[in-house]
């Protein structure tokens, strides 16, 4: 418990004008950054219900394979700059580990 | 097994504070034709559906859990500035003495979940007609919250949830159709 308060200390020193602009532009970068994933994943969630119920559509499934190409770069260029998406080895992570860093999706 | 992504499937986005909607919302996490029931739904009866349905009952019921993260999200944003007081005008006060901010999962009279929501009769058709109505029954209560609340931001998010139970209800009646075009292929044999 006492490593963690030292994390949330780190994480949080008393901030200037200049450090909270900073914050506010971090936080349009990563909502706008996150929009465009969420936009691409949605066409895969719909994509794969669909071909759930039609698995012979082969357009439908060369869709789905370029979206999942233009997924998994958009996913990797995100995590290089705001942390890991997923865990069980599925991102990597930079030292100290990342995953437990804030944001959490309902605090976005 | 399940991977978590540290990411809403839409954004929550809300102008207010709103306990009032707060508590309104509550009926899409622990209601009978709520999230949560739905989740848990689907992702039981997938052990004993025709192989053809199974991936989409695993997908929808997937996408369930994502939906009721995007709940949460806005009954969270809607309460977390609330004091003991507007939390009690908003008809919150029995929620707050048992469970101060925290979420639970009961509708919006207060009921807590029960697993008598939901079914599996392990009849394939009976199993996705009931999926039908859960869904039809889901997009029905996003109406009603809608037309409840003058918050854009908010109205947004739920306008998404309840175009996803119109998507989900279309691909369980496709799913009846494969099944009954499977049964009826079976006989000619």
């Amino acid at each position: 418990m006492a490593e963690y308060n030292n994390r949330e200390e780190r994480a949080d020193p008393p901030k200037s004008k200049r450090a909270e602009n900073a914050d506010r532009n971090d936080h349009s970068a990563y909502c706008a950054d996150l929009e465009e994933l969420q936009a691409v994943d949605f066409a895969l969630v719909e994509l794969t219900l669909y071909l759930d119920t039609h698995p012979m559509d082969m357009q439908a499934v060369q869709q789905f394979n370029q979206l999942v190409q233009r997924r998994q770069q958009l996913a990797a260029a995100f995590e290089m700059k705001h942390g890991p998406l997923m865990q069980f080895g599925h991102s990597y992570s930079r030292f100290p580990w990342q995953w437990v860093d804030t944001p959490w999706p309902w605090q976005v | 097994m399940w991977i978590y992504e540290k990411k809403l499937q839409y954004p929550v986005r809300v102008s207010k504070c709103d306990p009032r909607m707060a508590r309104y919302l509550i009926e899409q996490y622990g209601g009978a034709d709520g999230e949560l029931s739905a989740a848990l739904r689907y992702l039981n009866q997938r052990y004993t559906i025709p192989d053809k349905v199974i991936g989409l009952l695993t997908d929808i019921g997937t996408e369930e859990f994502a939906h009721l993260e995007m709940i949460a999200t806005m009954v969270y944003k809607l309460t977390k500035d609330a004091t003991p007081e507007q939390l009690e005008a908003a008809g919150l006060g029995p929620h707050f003495v048992n469970h101060d901010h925290a979420l639970f999962y009961h509708n919006a009279a207060g009921v807590p979940w029960t697993a008598a929501y939901i079914q599996a009769k392990g009849d394939p058709i009976a199993d996705l007609y009931e999926d039908i109505a859960a869904e039809e029954k889901a997009r029905a209560t996003y109406q009603w919250l809608i037309d409840y609340t003058d918050d854009v931001d908010l109205q947004d998010s739920l306008k998404f949830l309840r175009e996803r139970e119109i998507v989900h209800s279309l691909r369980f009646k496709e799913a009846v159709e494969i099944l009954k075009a499977d049964r009826e292929q079976k006989k000619v044999f």
